[in-house]
């Protein structure tokens, strides 16, 4: 068993490494953006674009997409493609709702978790056990959801409200956070951006994103870097060849999917603390949470860069009620757009290239028409953005090979 | 042979009945956890069976349900999943209904308004199916993901739309589009002792449904759409264009999507498209196609089925049972339906290696060909 970690069929390493973007690939895109947006603040009058109060804003927004991202890049990197995020999110919101009114806040998480990996073994079931479509199982576990639900609040809440969930411990850094406050208030170009970013981790940081931060490190490193990591992945990659090699790739699929549904139910049950559960909480992040996974290139690093990315489109836009930030944000995506165009340019992909050239120059001509973006728009910049990364760069996306395709064992 | 057969179509039907009725039976263990009589449930949605108000609007609903699927059953038929028959429906009544609210449309005959209004809905419907199709024909974006995506964006676009002085205008606390004039409108047929008239325009479904079946088993079309769907590679090889039929497949399916909104924009009392305009029949067309194996009649039964469990969801309340409980059903039978069709296709292939070893062991020298089947 324990030359598996060689096993050839499983990573083809040659045939990825000159495409795939690492950890550090991600990094100084970050840093790119960041330096971009610093710019862009200092250049027009959005002065909120990095303030505390919008960075706070942004990663409230951003962790429930990032725990989403997380949950599908756990049942994707087993194979089992998971659009019951939605419905094991909605569990999560629901049974957090439910038992944090009256158990405190860690009462409801927990509970929340535990109805989230409910939800991901009867995706496990339907999907690995029964080997039905892994979508169409996912769409109809939403529907259950759904109603199970409004079923159950209606009954036992009567439509009513119920009590808010108590809030889980924040961490603020006494006199560290103030002082960063003071510094991004000074306009420095760069240096006050930092502080405000900075700023917004250190000024009432809620522990459940700390926790989800610790679970997308994890999550790296327990896929990536040990043998259940791998013999979990391998079952998403070839599970035929798993198999061969004495991989139990039912049981590593269920363990994969439910894990899956506790993280997605943890996110369900983020939205919820501090406040009352309502129906359509959760509000399609599940499917925003995969759209960041397919933008991350199934990789927890890109995965949480997208999530940051499309928790800052949602959550800053309290900070711009004018909508100025964001239409910075269509100079932010042409220019990117531009460069690449260049880059598939000199690699001779001349269709790609033209095509980005064309989109690139439509956003660099609205930016220059207008002065505001609709605000309906902001909300719809993920899915945008994830079709032109899907559109443009498809040829650098890898989704685990033999994700969504049903495994029957011993049938090949 | 002829028992072989009545055996197959009792295997066919065991899957959807037997899904309906494992469906039926967890919600029964649903009600009876949270202290309800399911004889109670069952009791209540047979006494809304026979009120005329919800058979006729259970018929109306089965009209567009049934567009629904059959939208998302071309798809299928060619390997395409297309989860955007939402936001294709929505965004075409909504471009549909500004457009045969406009007023430069004014001297234009009503029945040439009612012909140019559905030509735009099946437009819009088809374009918006059509960014998906070219992104996965063009550049391998799987259509699940750009239609989901599509599905947002089509939302965002309505809202965008919907706003005074665009598209629509400010009646009230209501954003609608301008009222079209009776004359674009459609005749509905108003029924004694129900509140909403029987839609006319439900007769384009059987229409369209009609026009599924004979596009599947008689048309050139049809046939490379099925072996496509069936084998591919062995399609490919004998000459079909595979990106070709993927695009017309969806467009196709994009236009059919187009449809399902017209008879309650058309009919229905409105008049215009609001924000109270239905929506989630798009989501339902791939349970229905599911639970109807996008047979053309299965899909009829299906939507009606369908239809008529939400038309008595409301009977429930007067036995102080949230109406959810039909939404758990649905789900539990579009859940339960994909799994009993897994589980009698795998019967059947079981069956026929029985079959055909028993066939081989009744022949001389059969030892090694009876090994190799039962492997």
């Amino acid at each position: 068993m324990t030359d598996l970690q060689e096993a050839p069929a499983v990573v083809p390493a040659s045939a990825t490494k000159r495409f795939t973007l690492g950890t550090r690939g991600w990094i100084l895109i970050s840093l790119a953006s960041f330096l971009f947006i610093s710019l862009i603040r200092v250049t027009t009058d959005a002065e909120n674009l990095t303030s505390v109060g919008a960075v706070q804003s942004a990663l409230k927004a951003a962790v429930p997409i990032a725990l989403a991202g997380l949950a599908g890049l756990w049942s994707e990197r087993a194979g089992v493609v998971n659009i019951g995020l939605e419905g094991m999110m909605i569990l999560g919101s629901f049974g957090c709702g439910e038992v944090g009114q009256y158990h405190g806040a860690w009462g409801g998480v927990i509970t929340g978790m535990i109805c989230g990996a409910l939800g991901g073994l009867v995706l496990a079931l339907a999907t690995v056990t029964f080997g039905v479509d892994h979508i169409v199982a996912g769409v109809a576990l939403t529907i259950v959801a759904q109603g199970l639900t409004l079923f159950l609040a209606n009954l036992w809440m009567g439509g009513q409200k119920g009590k808010s969930v108590p809030d889980v411990q924040r961490i603020t850094i006494n006199g560290f956070a103030p002082w960063l406050h003071h510094v991004q208030e000074k306009g420095w170009f760069f240096v006050s951006d930092l502080a405000g970013t900075v700023g917004g981790f250190v000024t009432q940081f809620s522990v459940l994103s700390l926790l989800t931060i610790i679970f997308i490190i994890a999550s790296g490193w327990i896929l990536w870097r040990t043998r259940f990591g791998l013999r979990l992945r391998s079952t998403g990659e070839a599970p035929y060849a798993a198999e061969s090699l004495g991989v139990s790739v039912y049981w590593y699929k269920y363990v994969a999917v439910t894990i899956s549904g506790a993280i997605a139910g943890l996110g369900g049950a983020f939205l919820v603390v501090g406040l009352n559960y309502q129906d359509q909480q959760t509000g399609g992040r599940g499917y925003i949470g995969l759209a960041s996974l397919i933008f991350g290139n199934w990789r927890p690093a890109g995965m949480a860069l997208g999530s940051v990315l499309f928790g800052y489109t949602d959550g800053v836009r309290l900070y711009d009620p004018t909508g100025e930030a964001m239409h910075a944000f269509v100079l932010l995506v042409s220019i990117a757009l531009a460069v690449y165009a260049a880059l598939q340019f000199r690699l001779a992909h001349r269709a790609v290239a033209l095509v980005s050239a064309v989109i690139a120059a439509l956003g660099l001509l609205w930016f220059a028409m207008t002065d505001t973006i609709p605000e309906q728009f902001v909300g719809a910049a993920p899915y945008v953005i994830t079709l032109l990364v899907m559109g443009l760069a498809s040829q650098h996306l890898r989704p685990p090979k033999a994700d969504g395709h049903p495994y029957r064992k011993g049938s090949h | 042979m002829a028992r072989f057969s009545l055996r197959s179509l009792g295997l066919a039907a065991a899957a959807p009945v037997g899904a309906v009725i494992i469906a039926a039976a967890i919600s029964s263990i649903v009600l009876m956890i949270t202290g309800h009589s399911p004889v109670d449930a069952a009791i209540g949605m047979w006494s809304g069976l026979g009120k005329t108000r919800i058979q006729i609007s259970a018929i109306n609903n089965a009209g567009a349900y049934y567009l629904a699927a059959v939208a998302v059953a071309i798809g299928f038929k060619m390997n395409l999943l297309n989860i955007g028959v939402e936001g294709q429906y929505t965004l075409a009544a909504m471009i549909a209904a500004a457009f045969a609210g406009a007023r430069w449309l004014g001297d234009v005959p009503g029945v040439l308004r009612v012909v140019l209004t559905f030509l735009v809905a099946i437009l819009v419907g088809a374009a918006w199916a059509g960014i998906a199709v070219v992104l996965k024909v063009t550049r391998g974006v799987s259509e699940v993901i750009s239609t989901i995506m599509l599905n947002s964006i089509a939302g965002a676009l309505i809202a965008y739309l919907m706003v005074p002085g665009r598209m629509a205008i400010l009646d009230g606390n209501l954003k609608h589009t301008v009222d079209i004039p009776n004359d674009g409108l459609v005749g509905a047929i108003s029924i004694s002792g129900s509140t909403t008239p029987l839609y006319t325009l439900t007769l384009v479904a059987v229409v369209v449904g009609i026009a599924y079946a004979l596009l599947l088993n008689r048309t050139v079309f049809g046939f490379s759409l099925r072996a496509t769907g069936l084998n591919p590679a062995a399609a490919i090889a004998s000459g079909i264009g595979a990106k070709k039929m993927a695009i017309t497949a969806m467009l196709i399916s994009g236009g059919v999507a187009g449809l399902v909104g017209m008879a309650e924009l058309l009919n229905g009392g409105a008049h215009h498209y609001s924000q109270e305009f239905p929506t989630g029949y798009g989501i339902m067309g791939i349970a229905i196609a599911l639970l109807g194996r996008n047979s053309p009649i299965g899909m009829a039964l299906a939507a009606l089925l369908w239809s008529f469990l939400g038309g008595v969801s409301n009977s429930l309340q007067s036995k102080h049972i949230p109406k959810e409980l039909v939404t758990i059903m649905q789900g539990l039978i579009v859940l339960c339906v994909v799994i009993a069709y897994e589980v009698v296709r795998r019967y059947k292939i079981r069956l026929e290696q029985r079959e055909v070893a028993r066939a081989l062991s009744d022949s001389p020298g059969s030892d090694l060909a009876e090994a190799g089947v039962t492997a």
